[in-house]
């Protein structure tokens, strides 16, 4: 039995819509896109044009630093377009669907008897490389490191998150069999954090091969930048990976099957979802798949991923490779008569005292994009370090980052955090100031200035 | 009130860029975010916010002084009634109180707002909200009779010198509405010290001969001196001006215009607190800070030095104690930023003001300096703290 690691500072936004745990549909996917986007700091090289045709499993496009990283479609048909933005930057490249999948084979293995290299190879060929992300920085592990050690989160305590027991339910081998190969690329270990509040009840916690850890709190207790922070803090020079559980699975499918299998069930959630349950979905697919969620007279943000970490994608977008959640809120370009100095607001939520939401804990909200204020300087000094359970200075780190002072930014913390751990700072900010594009700005200076 | 957006919605082409006045678009979206929260949305980052904004942590620090400023505009009459004998009732005094803060206030609004839209315009920001506090801050903590065009001065001093030049709301070093006090007491002296002017009316007394409205003469035995003088001849010389504790507590004395209260300062303080707008750890250990001074005083005190045998939680209800620890000293800008810091930051300013006030009999009030001292090392005092705390973590992850 692990060490119970209880954060007392953070924040679970009461926002409606979560999903119910059912299937409601089978998406089968007309045009699904593999973005470069959805990769930080990716130069791509593309791999196919227009017309060519593509297994599930076939390289479409790959790093240009590292050409060893390939990028795979996730389904069998034929690349309908390739879509760029300014400067031609790849943005998309759309995928027609075939009616009968068909996989590339990579062949079973058992993974017991590979070793390291052919383990990497195996990631690298089938386009699951980029499943592992690298801390510091957040960007896609680099084939030739050994890290530190690997950590997982088995609970999403991100708003409306999928739940992983259902999500995953059918994939227990599989994910086994991931850790497996997991560990044999580190020798640090397998690090996997469980939520306290159903430890017991998770079948995950039956793990083999792994380090255990459990961790209780509020939002961000599931995000492994957290957990990490209080289990080995990652100082100058560290290199740790990060997988999601669902990540782990498709690895351990790979080995099992033999197949880049990027099927997964996809919470659709929100305010603004009638009905949010799950569908079977694939990496890539097309909003339009999920397009009767919502009415269509209604002005509804499609965000891939949850409502503070999540893509706008638009109605027209694609699922990101990561992300197993839909959110979609509606639009808030209403105006509100005085709102600011109303003395109730009962349909707005507010961390703070300073509106009345606090005598209504168990409320769920109707959320909208609506950023009730203006852009203003740092005013309250104390925001952000109750929803922040890190042992760093946020308003320093993001000052360090606006002044491009890479020694401060290293001193407060860079190497500790992504934008997704300062999200919640970002929602209860007071001065509405963008945290997350300016922790961005100044791990993208990072990146540029240390390599 | 829908009329309202829409006539607003409207005008707004005129305003934005290309339009035939759009020079004036600070002005015009100041103007627009006050009357509604404007229909924007989240652009990157976090797609839904909190709905807590500047605005709205503004307008609670403007509640939380309501208390004093009622209580001033009582006091204010009051005082006045009692220093000419007059006899006045209730509403009597009140409404006295209220003609003489009402232009206090006018000049403070109108001079800081206007300086402030004109340097949001000239920089093209958008006006900032926070000048809604400090303008309300003002008329409380200067004496009632305090010629207008000097408060004009000061006020246009303390926005621009103390403010602007730094870049407006949340980029200055040093609280506002104090740089303003400061500024006044340093450039007329003779306005802002002795004892003739914390009594509405006097000064115009000592001019004209006559009061405001009355033209009666001051009773006998008036002497205008605030509390603190009186407490500079110890607990004597407050037993003699009959002034109690509870007196001091109540507030029914002389002195700047909110600060006399500190039953009214305890309920703006409750409502900051709860609210969490200010740091209780700022206003605790500045109360802390000044009891440490006032008992070490105590302590060191001999019969040839009576002011030091004023018991230290004296020092708590005198002057501008109080009023100064729950809405100057806790200025989220100008204080420490750290946790630990604001401990140690109110901690100085309690300790500072009592320390002036025992050892520096010429000016009694210590708490404005105190502040403003504190302010400037607020940053030196979060440096070091964020030394402290960098180090200790970079220790613990080497033994880990």
């Amino acid at each position: 039995m692990s060490n119970i690691i209880e954060l007392k500072r953070g924040l679970d936004i009461p926002i409606a819509g979560a999903a119910v745990q059912k299937v409601k549909k089978v998406v089968n996917p007309d045009v699904v896109a593999v973005k470069p986007t959805d990769f930080r700091g990716l130069i791509p090289r593309l791999l196919v044009k227009e017309g060519d045709t593509v297994l599930a499993g076939s390289p479409v496009f790959a790093d240009k630093l590292s050409p060893e990283i390939l990028f795979t479609s996730p389904v069998s048909g034929t690349v309908c377009e390739i879509v760029r933005g300014e400067k031609r930057k790849l943005l998309e490249i759309r995928i027609k669907a075939d009616k009968e999948q068909k996989y590339e084979n990579f062949g079973t293995a058992k993974v017991n008897s590979l070793d390291e290299a052919s383990i990497k190879e195996k990631l690298l060929e089938s386009g699951l490389w980029p499943a592992l992300v690298q801390r510091p920085y957040g960007i896609i592990a680099k084939p030739a490191d050994r890290p530190k050690a690997i950590f997982i989160s088995a609970f999403s305590t991100a708003p409306l998150a999928a739940n992983p027991e259902f999500a995953l339910k059918d994939e227990f081998e599989n994910i086994q069999t991931g850790i497996n190969a997991l560990n044999k690329l580190t020798k640090g270990g397998v690090h996997v954090s469980f939520n306290r509040a159903n430890y017991a009840g998770t079948p995950f916690h039956k793990f083999e091969n792994i380090v255990s850890h459990i961790f209780g709190g509020k939002h961000p207790a599931g995000n492994v930048g957290v957990q990490i922070s209080h289990i080995s803090p990652i100082m100058k020079g560290d290199v740790v990976w990060t997988v999601s559980l669902m990540m782990v699975a498709a690895i351990g499918k790979l080995f099992n099957t033999g197949k880049y299998d990027m099927g997964r069930l996809v919470a659709v959630t929100g305010p603004a979802a009638a009905d949010p349950s799950y569908v079977k979905g694939i990496a890539g697919m097309s909003m339009k798949d999920i397009a009767e969620y919502c009415r269509p007279d209604e002005n509804v943000r499609f965000i891939s991923g949850d409502v503070l970490t999540g893509t706008n994608v638009g109605a027209d977008g694609f699922l990101g490779f990561y992300d197993n959640q839909v959110s979609l809120i509606k639009e808030g370009t209403d105006c509100e008569i005085l709102g600011w100095a109303k003395p109730f607001r009962t349909k707005q939520f507010s961390a703070s005292k300073a509106y009345f939401s606090w005598l209504t804990p168990g409320k769920k909200y109707e959320m909208d994009t609506n950023t009730h204020g203006e852009p203003r300087a740092f005013v309250l000094s104390n925001v952000y370090s109750k929803v922040l359970p890190m042992d760093i200075y946020p308003v320093y780190l993001l000052k360090a980052c606006l002044a491009q002072d890479i020694d401060k930014m290293e001193q407060f913390g860079i190497y500790e955090v992504i934008e997704e751990d300062l999200a919640l700072c970002e929602f209860v900010c007071p001065s509405k100031i963008a945290i997350q594009a300016i922790l961005s700005d100044g791990i993208n200076l990072m990146l540029k200035e240390m390599a | 009130m829908n009329g309202l957006v829409k006539f607003m919605h409207k005008i707004k082409p005129t305003f934005s860029e290309g339009g035939k006045l759009s020079f004036l678009h600070s002005t015009f979206e100041a103007f627009e975010s006050f009357l509604y929260v404007p229909g924007t949305v989240t652009a990157k980052g976090t797609h839904v916010k909190d709905a807590i904004d500047l605005k709205r942590v503004m307008i609670i620090v403007v509640l939380a002084l309501v208390p004093s400023l009622l209580f001033g505009i009582w006091n204010t009459g009051y005082q006045h009634d009692l220093a000419f004998g007059l006899g006045w009732g209730f509403w009597q005094m009140v409404w006295y109180g209220f003609v003489k803060i009402i232009p206090l206030y006018l000049v403070s609004y109108i001079v800081g707002l206007g300086i402030e839209f004109i340097s949001a315009q000239i920089r093209g920001h958008q006006v900032n909200e926070g000048y809604l506090v400090t303008g309300m801050l003002i008329p409380l903590i200067v004496p009632i009779d305090v010629p207008l065009w000097m408060l004009a001065i000061a006020v246009a001093f303390a926005v621009i010198i103390g403010k602007e030049i730094f870049g407006g709301t949340g980029m200055n070093i040093w609280n506002p509405a104090l740089l303003c006090r400061a500024f006044l007491f340093f450039s007329y002296p003779s306005k802002m010290s002795g004892d003739t002017i914390w009594t509405g009316g006097l000064t115009r007394y000592l001019s004209d001969g006559t009061a405001y409205a009355c033209g009666n003469g001051v009773v006998d035995g008036f002497s205008g001196a605030t509390p603190l003088v009186h407490a500079g001849q110890g607990i004597q010389g407050l037993d003699s001006a009959g002034l109690s504790f509870m007196d001091l507590f109540i507030g029914n004395i002389g002195g700047a215009v909110g600060e006399t209260s500190v039953i009214a300062i305890l309920l703006g303080a409750i409502l900051l607190i709860w609210t969490g707008v200010a740091s209780w750890k700022i206003m605790l250990s500045s109360v802390i800070g000044a009891l440490a001074i006032g008992f070490l005083a105590n302590a060191l005190a001999t019969d040839a030095t009576p002011y030091l045998q004023l018991p230290a939680w004296y020092h708590l209800v005198l002057g501008g104690f109080a009023f100064g620890t729950v809405f100057m000293a806790t200025d989220p800008v100008t204080s420490a930023q750290t946790e630990t810091g604001k401990w140690i930051y109110g901690f100085l300013v309690g300790a500072l003001t009592v320390t002036v006030r025992l050892f520096n009999p010429g000016y009694m009030e210590g708490m404005m300096l105190a502040i403003l001292l504190m302010n400037t090392f607020a940053p030196l005092i979060d440096h070091y703290v964020v030394e402290v705390s960098l180090k200790k973590k970079a220790k613990k992850v080497k033994i880990a």
